[in-house]
């Protein structure tokens, strides 16, 4: 019999109502990884043991009643993002300038988890503010990939992809603004989608680009996504751009891939792909075929604009909402001596962000001034709609794409963190899929010779996440990543 | 309206009007009514813009404006957006301001629009640019002046409380027609029931002002009516020294002190700020159907000329009544709650205009801001009618009627009354003849009848005005 952390969330879950374990088991058993692994990955930035002890006791005792029955995920871990708020837990973006900050409410969708039964068991680790690829731009320090900790998880979300990885938990929720619930998904070989825009609610989510950005799962297969999902999507008057469009039985995916029309876009096959990612997609595809679908080529010739288009929205926006930290009410302050409120904001700034924050606040703050606002922003949008028509022509002809989730598979630490350009380039193939506001899961199709994991993006029309997400679902189970765990993991 | 020395200035207004009539705040659910509570205790999450957190527009407010824009005539659009307005002031929780925008590519909710108004005997229209939504920020406060002050404190009880930015076109030009314009703005706000302009900083001004071929200058912070005539007279009178003395007037924006009643520079126009306007992420455009119209011309309540026209037609009261009355929603509605169960309209106009204005004056307050009730002016006006008392009584009776009391229980109490008896008014009248035995020589000359007035006043003040005019009157010539 497999070993506890070794089933996925969906059939954990099943275990639990059938009485073949306990809440207080997983979760103890959870947290012993935790102990063991944080060393050697560090994905977690604060372990809410004795709380999530306690309530896997109170929700052992609620599983046996009829009320627990209807809480789909009781006595289920998760780790949620560090820019998720989560009550009386630190909620800091992994950045000096919110250390000591706790906020006083729920995110909605920890709020949704709570009714659902699940338990916080960590927060995790991700670049400051959601900017970075790499989860190297971490006030707390980097991530490390639990296949080869010599190498970065990719991010943001990289804490959340690491910790599932690892199998520190077997539920995680990320946020994806250009790639940051797949980038990591991809690298660490597990399962992460980026919903359509406006599915799941965004409020508690610490803005970096609100115009990009939705909070996802992060979880060992596409199943459990599918399931997470289910929980945690749908409209929420707290957020104004969240829609009002029913919350399909993800988990149930398609019935099969007879007849899905699959478009292949020439352009996530471009320059820089590597070879052995090329071939694992190409394999997948191949496994896809032989499932029923067929394949066509498409074309999105705008995307080769969707990079500068979505760093120029992403840093405008970040360069306002990132306006609220200012040492006056939460959070880090710098005090100077006999200065003014200008004095010590701009000290307190100073000091909490770090460079890649200030450098996107500062392009961004330069972007929108009088004078260059049409030249930049304006045009961005417009490039942004030019996007957004590219993907609506390719998904009416078809009914889903697939490629590559990342050009490479995870680098080593510290090798592009100085090079901001090269960073960014990280995100040709998922910025695309923010502007164009679609849903995108990235499942692992394999792994390259290093035996890194190697992600494929299934991207599907408006609201099509449990087409998406069937797919991912047929995919892996033929494919079976799911059944391998990173060395460091498997023990 | 040309100053005697020919220079003409020009003022336009922005009228920032808080929406504390709504429940709520913009855009959270915390409670409108702030206004007397413990600094930084009316807040939550979202009012305080905590990370992560999000604005939900209230929906009534959009209902607000479009009240107010159809009141002033203004074109109210059919899809409307918020837009950032980034700055970095300690009374904003975010650093930056959801406001609207008329510049690129931005809709505020109104687009032009007029107000009618009486500046003097002259009748006067000025036009809006727009009229806007946004929200308030904090509010600071200092120890005595904003110039002196060591230190600044935040209440951030204000913050998200929903405003309506009405813009006016540069065409005011004096300082009391300012007066006279906010007057019937305020009027209508009233009369439509979005705000209670009583509380204060419920209407605030920013006012631009130059001399024709001069720049222009906008001073920021007058917080109520009353300081807006004061900081326009001010600013008018430091520009045109400036001009007299030679001097260039600089493009500036430049603060209302009100404690030390001079305008302060803020910033020149080589500082002036870049607001970095772009649109509201977290917000989507809102539209506004002909459904929504529709409900609000039918919600529209009876604007203050109607209701002006109607009061003069309906109680035959002169114009010039009605639209004094009418200046004051809470007046005209206590004038005519009053002549409803006191059938003589203009006794009470001429009451409510005169001695209870007088008294009001004085005070400094309004007059639901007393606890004068319509039931009690109307029974003091019975008991002058029936003779129980005088004129001159009842003037008195106004100020313990404004803390509430029954003109009747004042008379009972203070044994105020129409003094009758003969008797006593014929002793009183010989010992002011034996008193004033000049004015008496005077009143017998009969040259001046005002000197036997003054007699009569003498038995008056004997009686602390309680005495009945006419019999003293008689008695008084009878003795001389
Ligand atoms: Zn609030």
């Amino acid at each position: 019999m497999a070993k506890l952390h070794e089933n996925t969330a969906t059939e954990l879950l099943r275990m639990l109502s059938a009485g073949e374990t306990t809440p207080v088991e997983v979760m103890a058993t959870y947290l012993e990884r935790i102990g063991k692994l944080e060393p050697k990955i560090h994905a977690l930035t604060f372990v809410n043991k004795d709380a999530a002890l306690k309530e896997a006791e109170r929700a052992a005792k609620e599983l046996k009643g009829a009320k627990g029955k209807k809480k789909p995920l009781l006595g289920m871990p998760i780790v949620v993002k560090e820019c998720i708020s989560t009550t009386g837990i630190q909620t800091t973006c992994c950045s000096k300038i919110l250390q000591g900050y706790i906020p006083p409410y729920d995110a909605t969708v920890v709020t949704r988890l709570k009714q659902a039964g699940a338990i916080i068991i960590a927060k995790s680790n991700m670049d400051e503010f959601a900017m970075g690829s790499s989860t190297e731009r971490s006030c707390y320090g980097p991530t490390m990939n639990p296949w080869d900790v010599n190498r970065v998880p990719g991010g943001s979300s990289g804490g959340s992809g690491a910790a599932i990885a690892a199998r520190e938990a077997p539920l995680a929720l990320g946020s994806d603004t250009g790639g940051s619930i797949r980038c990591p998904a991809a690298y660490c070989g597990v399962a992460g989608i980026k919903s359509t825009y406006g599915r799941v609610s965004r409020y508690g989510l610490v803005a970096y680009a609100n115009s990009l950005e939705q909070i996802g799962p992060i979880t060992i297969t596409a199943r459990d996504s599918a399931m997470l999902l289910e929980v945690i999507a749908g409209k929420d008057i707290a957020d104004s751009t969240s829609v009002d469009v029913p919350v399909d039985k993800y988990s149930q995916g398609i019935a099969s891939l007879e007849g899905l029309k699959v478009g292949i876009p020439k352009e996530f096959f471009g320059e820089g792909l590597k070879a052995d990612v090329k071939a694992s997609v190409e394999k997948a595809v191949d496994k896809m075929k032989e499932l029923g679908a067929t394949t066509q080529e498409v074309s999105l010739p705008s995307i080769k604009y969707a990079l500068p288009t979505y760093y120029l929205i992403a840093m405008c926006e970040a360069s306002s909402n990132l306006a609220r930290f200012d040492g006056l009410r939460y959070g880090l302050r710098v005090d100077v001596p006999k200065g003014n409120y200008d004095a010590m904001f701009s000290k307190t700034r100073q000091e909490g962000f770090g460079p890649e924050v200030r450098r996107r606040i500062i392009l961004g703050t330069y972007a929108l001034s009088a004078g260059y606002y049409d030249m930049f922003y304006v045009k961005a949008l417009k490039a942004r709609t030019i996007i957004q028509d590219d993907f609506k022509k390719a998904l009416a002809k078809v009914d889903v794409l697939v490629g590559p989730t990342m050009p490479t598979t995870a680098f080593e630490i510290g090798t592009k963190v100085d090079d901001p350009l090269t960073m960014y380039l990280e995100d040709i193939l998922t910025v695309p899929i923010n502007l164009a506001g679609v849903p995108s899961l990235s499942v692992p199709v394999g792994a390259d010779k290093a035996g890194m994991p190697i992600g494929m993006q299934v991207m599907g029309n408006f609201f099509k996440e449990q087409q998406v997400l069937g797919v991912g679902m047929a995919l892996e189970d033929v494919l079976q990543f799911h059944k391998k765990l990173p060395p460091l993991a498997g023990a | 309206m040309a100053a005697d020395d020919g220079m003409q200035v020009i003022i336009g207004l922005e009228v920032h009007i808080q929406l504390n009539k709504l429940r709520t705040k913009l855009w959270c659910s915390c409670t409108s009514a702030y206004h007397g509570k413990e600094p930084n205790t009316v807040l939550c999450p979202v009012c305080l813009a905590l990370p992560g957190t999000l604005p939900v527009l209230n929906k009534r407010a959009v209902e607000f404006a479009i009240l107010l824009g159809l009141a002033l005539k203004g074109d109210v659009q059919k899809e409307t957006f918020f837009y950032r307005k980034n700055y970095y002031y300690p009374d904003m929780c975010k650093n930056f301001q959801i406001s609207q925008y008329d510049k690129a590519g931005g809709v505020p909710i109104c687009v032009g629009g007029e107000l009618a108004f009486r500046a003097g005997k002259e009748a006067r229209t000025v036009h809006f640019m727009r009229v806007h939504m946004e929200e308030d920020p904090g509010r600071l406060a200092y120890d005595g002046s904003i110039t002196t002050s060591p230190v600044a404190y935040v209440d951030y009880n204000r913050h998200g409380m929903a405003l309506l930015e009405a813009v006016t076109e540069p065409e005011l030009r004096s300082p009391e027609e300012a007066r006279a314009f906010l007057k019937k703005l305020r009027a209508i706000v009233e009369h439509l029931g979005i705000a209670d302009l009583g509380l204060e900083g419920s209407m605030r001004c920013d006012a631009n002002i130059s001399y024709k071929g001069h720049a222009r200058v906008e001073v920021k912070n007058i917080s109520s009516m009353k300081e807006v005539e004061k900081a326009l007279m001010f600013e008018m009178m430091r520009q045109k020294q400036k001009i007299k003395g030679g001097g260039e007037i600089v493009q500036e924006t430049r603060h209302w002190d009100e404690v030390r009643r001079v305008t302060v520079s803020l910033r020149t126009k080589e500082t002036e700020k870049d607001y970095r306007y772009f649109p509201e992420p977290d917000l989507v455009p809102v539209a506004i159907d002909k459904k929504m119209l529709d409900a609000a011309r039918k919600a529209m309540p009876e604007l203050p000329d109607a209701r002006i026209q109607r009061i003069v037609k309906q109680y035959q009261i002169p114009e010039y009544d009605a639209s004094v009355l009418c200046d004051s929603k809470a007046m005209a509605d206590f004038y005519e709650a009053t002549v409803k169960i006191f059938d003589d309209p203009k006794d009470v106009s001429n009451w409510l205009m005169g001695d209870v204005s007088r008294r009001l004056n004085e005070d400094l307050v309004e007059i639901e801001e007393t606890k004068l009730t319509p039931k009690a002016l109307a029974q003091m006006l019975r008991l002058i009618k029936d003779g129980t008392i005088t004129g001159k009584i009842a003037k008195g009776l106004v100020k313990g009627m404004l803390s509430g009391a029954m003109p009747a229980d004042l008379v009972k109490e203070h044994a105020v009354k129409r003094i009758d008896d003969a008797a006593l008014l014929g002793n009183l009248a010989r010992e002011v003849i034996v008193e004033n035995p000049k004015v008496v020589a005077e009143v017998k000359e009969g040259k001046n009848p005002r000197t036997f007035e003054f007699l009569v006043g003498q038995v008056m003040k004997k009686t602390k005005g309680q005495a009945d005019p006419e019999l003293t009157r008689e008695i008084l010539k009878e003795l001389l």
